[in-house]
């Protein structure tokens, strides 16, 4: 699953994943069913509104091996509250649905991981990276250091630690706009902690929470570029991901 | 008060409050990290923690009726309060009763949940609070913003003044020289309370447990303004959340190693008194107890909230919220402040009745800290999600917010990918129209990912987004038309790169 | 209806109405026996090893308590030692004489009822124990013989405390767990871990705010 905000908004991340599989010699589909995980009407609270959406899930990504996400937060939501949304629809088929497709979700890395076992993808990225390690990835998911592994394997990457990196970003979904100015109170710390590491590059595996970021790194014309985590992976000799536009 | 965006929105102007607030979370916090890594079984003990309070949960009926007779048989009077006002009413009787006109008083949350001060002070009767901080919110006629350490928010100097301009109006006043060495200032407090510990007839705490096989209730603290208050006067009144009890003695175990080491980052705070009824010739000798409800069976009665009851107001929570350090808890409105603040008031008091208390369970980024060091383990992101879902459906009969409108119109979007496709190509035009108006294209520098051009500042409601954060121009095509026009991607030049 | 049968009504039917879900995650559960739950060592366990004494030794001090450990022919001068220059000594009934050492000119007071301003006319009191926990440093009174009622301990500024080696144990489960089985557990207990102190000022720590400033442990070996 690419999710919605990639499909419409980050085009390049799912391009990325699409190449980064195949090169690891997975057969990828992109069932044209799928639209989104439900995370934005969950989380705000309109389970009713996300029963459709989850039962569009499950429905497109049925017979399916695995689902593949470039969104721990939206891995998060499939395998922490569908069941929640399953419940509330009142149907038993949904319930069901959810239960045989929850568990073969993965976030990228853990499929890279864990499922593929490499954490060499033979990738090139002749840039300096600092990675902020998204909240649900990290404590929902608890992904741990698989990112890490995969971006210390990338050739001629030069990795810096971000500090404070276990603190959040501030996006969380639609508390960006509900309450806006602590999400930007919380974004100012994380990029100034960016700012700090003189990386060129600040990588996450999660688009909604480089939405936040890039826009304010954008706004303070801050110079630094955000990207996803598999547009590096991605990233090869023959084929380099374009950094700066 | 204000719902906390608004309410935050002054507390994020104020860079004073910012520094002590983060000062304040962050030495917590990482007192708290280095006590609970010297424990091996950590993770176990938590686990512990949160199974013995839901065994005794899901009988709370029986262990209330055991340590009402506990307390009983040990020479303690029983009372039970349904709400705030029935609480307050016992007490202030308990005051009149014995003709006083103060009280002194442990820190305790429930007496502050029920505003038992202005009730009291609405009969005549001044309590006098104790706790250094909360001495300092008091005497600076503040509200407190943290559980633990309510004056958090102020810092020495601002404390010094509270205290020379204050002192005096309730007692001994202040040495006139006082400077601000927290060692001066403490001294400080310790002369302007210690007169009023010697003479108090009569005293007011909570209890942090309350062991329903023995009847012993149990203070946990730092100073010795508690023994003062527990053991100095003849009559104490403790009122007690019926959350609070523990069925056994044994259970402190568990409790007495999760609660310091949480909340104030201790091996073990200073002093813990436990006491049981009346012991003759040793402290007070009239014990009253005050089993209050005030809307904890509502959360009893809520499956998925019912956790927060485990909540033992260590206030780890708070010191590692990023929403709470960067707001403080004044923001919130309650005298539960932080994470647990935004699922617990919502719970005891209900949705739907009130905009401020319906704005709690959306303060919250969903970033997960609070669950991963709650002592025992409340997963408080889940219970701020299904209170979120209670707030929608409360008000699904009015008037559709603009947000209601937005999250039904995406749910159609999204339960069709053919509607999907057919947005998603609109707004690959509307890409070509916005930068078009805006020449957008041409902004330089921007940084956003993918590399490309920025919208800078939207209209209406989009300004909650683009008052500090630029947002890209959608991609003139979006994945799903790529994956179509290149066959999968197997021929990436037919769709080219956006 | 009282509020009393409508409160109990109302936990009744919230215990009716909602079915509690499993908790998450089981981890194996926390053992009671303090090697697995407690962050000791197994040098530390079964009373009063000697590392179970250097253990608690250490503890009381990192709270800036005053700590020295004596034989028992040496506690009367220990105790005289903490007690410093104090003019007024409250002991408590049952303080062993042998135990007592006062300062020179030091005038022993005695406990027939003190009220709470003659007890702060007092400069220090000496008390026994009944346990000592070597992790966190804690002293255990459960305010038996020797020990005195709970405000003698608390009103008077300096406070020696003497604690036998044997009486040390190594967490809180094991302390809890004799209580417990002693039957202590309703009689009235103070806990105390190092002096009174504050955090409450910027969180920087200050000793001494309404207990005694001082606290002077003394370990008989």
């Amino acid at each position: 699953m690419l999710t919605c905000i990639n499909d419409t908004m980050f085009p390049e991340t799912g391009k990325a994943v699409v190449r980064l599989l195949r090169r690891l010699g997975v057969d990828v589909d992109f069932p044209p069913g799928q639209t989104c995980c439900g995370q934005p009407m969950v989380n705000t609270g309109y389970l009713d509104e996300a029963v459709p959406v989850v039962r569009q899930f499950t429905s497109a990504f049925e017979g399916y091996d695995a689902v593949v996400v470039p969104s721990g937060s939206c891995v998060g939501c499939v395998r922490h509250q569908h069941g929640l949304v399953a419940r509330r629809s009142g149907d038993p088929a949904l319930v069901d649905a959810v239960a045989a497709t929850s568990p073969k979700t993965y976030e990228l890395t853990e499929f890279l991981v864990d499922v593929l076992g490499v954490t060499d993808v033979g990738a090139t990225f002749a840039h300096t990276v600092t990675y902020h390690p998204t909240c649900h990835s990290l404590r929902m998911l608890g992904v741990g250091d698989r990112p890490l592994q995969l971006l210390q394997q990338v050739r001629r990457l030069r990795l810096v630690e971000l500090p404070a990196a276990e603190e959040c970003c501030g996006f969380g979904g639609t508390f960006a706009l509900k309450n806006a100015e602590t999400s930007v109170a919380m974004g100012s710390d994380k990029v100034r902690h960016a700012r700090g590491t003189g990386a060129e590059v600040l990588v996450a595996s999660d688009n909604s929470c480089l939405l936040h970021l890039g826009g304010m790194l954008s706004r303070e014309q801050a110079g630094m570029r955000v990207m996803h985590l598999a547009e590096i992976l991605a990233s090869t000799q023959d084929q380099p991901a374009v950094v700066g536009s | 008060m204000p719902p906390f965006p608004q309410a935050a929105h002054t507390a994020l102007a104020d860079t004073q409050l910012r520094s002590n607030l983060r000062h304040a979370t962050h030495t917590i916090r990482d007192k708290r990290q280095r006590v609970v890594d010297e424990v091996d079984q950590w993770e176990a003990l938590r686990t512990k923690g949160a199974q013995v309070k839901d065994d005794m949960l899901a009988h709370l009926d029986e262990h209330l009726l055991t340590l009402e007779a506990s307390l009983t048989a040990r020479g303690a009077i029983v009372h039970w309060a349904r709400d705030a006002a029935e609480a307050c009413a016992i007490v202030a009787q308990v005051a009149t009763d014995h003709g006083v006109d103060e009280v002194v008083k442990v820190k305790s949350m429930a007496t502050q949940e029920i505003e038992l001060n202005e009730a009291l002070a609405a009969q005549g009767i001044a309590a006098w609070e104790t706790d250094l901080a909360e001495l300092i919110v008091q005497l600076g006629d503040d509200l407190p913003s943290h559980i633990l350490v309510p004056a958090i928010h102020r810092n020495r100097s601002e404390i010094r003044q509270i205290f020379l301009d204050h002192m005096a109006g309730s007692g001994r006043p202040a040495p006139a020289d006082l400077t601000d060495e927290p060692r001066e200032l403490a001294g400080a407090a310790r002369l302007h309370l210690r007169e009023k510990f010697l003479r108090a007839k009569v005293a007011v705490s909570g209890a942090n447990f309350a062991v329903a096989e023995t009847g012993t209730l149990v203070v946990v603290e730092s100073e010795g303004n508690g023994r003062m208050c527990l053991t100095l006067p003849e009559v104490l009144i403790s009122v007690v959340g019926i959350e609070k009890v523990l069925p056994r003695f044994a259970d402190l175990d568990t409790f007495l190693q999760l609660l310091p080491r949480s909340s104030t980052g201790e091996r073990m705070n200073p002093y813990t008194s436990m006491w049981s009824g009346i012991t003759p010739g040793d402290g007070p000798q009239e014990v009253h107890v005050v089993l209050l409800d005030n809307g904890r069976t509502n959360v009893l009665a809520d499956e998925v909230g019912r956790q927060a009851l485990r909540c033992i107001r260590c206030s780890a929570c708070l010191n590692v919220c990023p929403v709470y350090e960067r707001t403080g808890g004044h923001a919130y409105g309650s005298v539960y402040p932080g994470p647990i603040g935004a699922i617990l008031v919502p719970l005891l008091k209900g949705v739907g009745h009130d905009a401020q208390v319906d704005s709690l369970p959306y303060a919250s980024s969903l970033c997960g800290r609070c669950y991963e060091v709650c002592p025992v383990k409340i997963d408080i992101p889940e219970v701020l999600v299904h209170l979120r879902a209670e707030v929608v459906d409360a008000h699904r009969d009015g008037w559709p917010t603009g947000m209601d409108l937005a999250m039904r119109a995406t749910s159609v979007l999204f339960a069709d990918p053919g509607r999907m496709s057919l947005a998603v190509k609109a707004s690959g035009v509307a890409n070509r129209v916005v930068a078009g108006l805006t020449g957008l294209p041409g902004v330089h520098g921007r940084s956003l990912p993918g590399g490309r051009a920025a919208i800078g500042r939207l209209p209406g409601p989009g300004a909650a987004w683009s008052d500090a954060r630029d947002l890209p121009v959608p991609p003139r095509t979006s994945f799903r038309t790529w994956w179509t026009q290149t066959h999968g991607g197997r021929d990436e030049t037919a769709g080219g790169r956006s | 209806m009282t509020a009393r049968d409508d409160v109990l009504a109302r936990v009744r039917s919230a215990l009716h109405t909602a079915t509690p879900r499993p908790l998450v995650a089981p981890d194996q559960p926390a053992s009671r026996s303090p090697e697995t739950v407690s962050g000791t060592s197994d040098a530390t366990r079964g009373g009063a090893t000697s590392g179970l004494v250097d253990l608690f030794e250490e503890r009381v001090a990192d709270y800036r308590a005053v700590v020295v450990r004596c034989t028992e022919a040496e506690v009367a001068d220990a105790v005289r030692h903490g007690l410093a220059d104090s003019g007024t000594v409250v002991v408590p009934d049952g303080f062993p004489d042998d135990l007592l050492g006062l300062p020179t000119g030091a005038r022993r007071v005695t406990d027939d009822g003190l009220d709470a301003h003659a007890l702060d006319a007092v400069d220090a009191v000496v008390t026994l124990a009944t346990v000592g926990i070597a992790e966190t440093g804690t002293i255990i009174l459960d305010h038996g013989t020797g020990q005195g009622r709970r405000a003698l301990s608390l009103v008077p500024d300096r406070h020696v405390c003497v604690v036998r080696a044997d009486q040390v144990v190594a967490d809180v489960p094991e302390a809890v767990t004799l209580l417990d089985r002693s039957g202590a557990a309703t009689r009235p207990m103070t806990w105390i871990s190092g002096p009174s102190a504050t955090s409450d000022i910027e969180l920087d720590r200050v000793e001494g705010v309404h207990g005694p400033r001082t606290l002077h442990v003394v370990i008989v070996v």
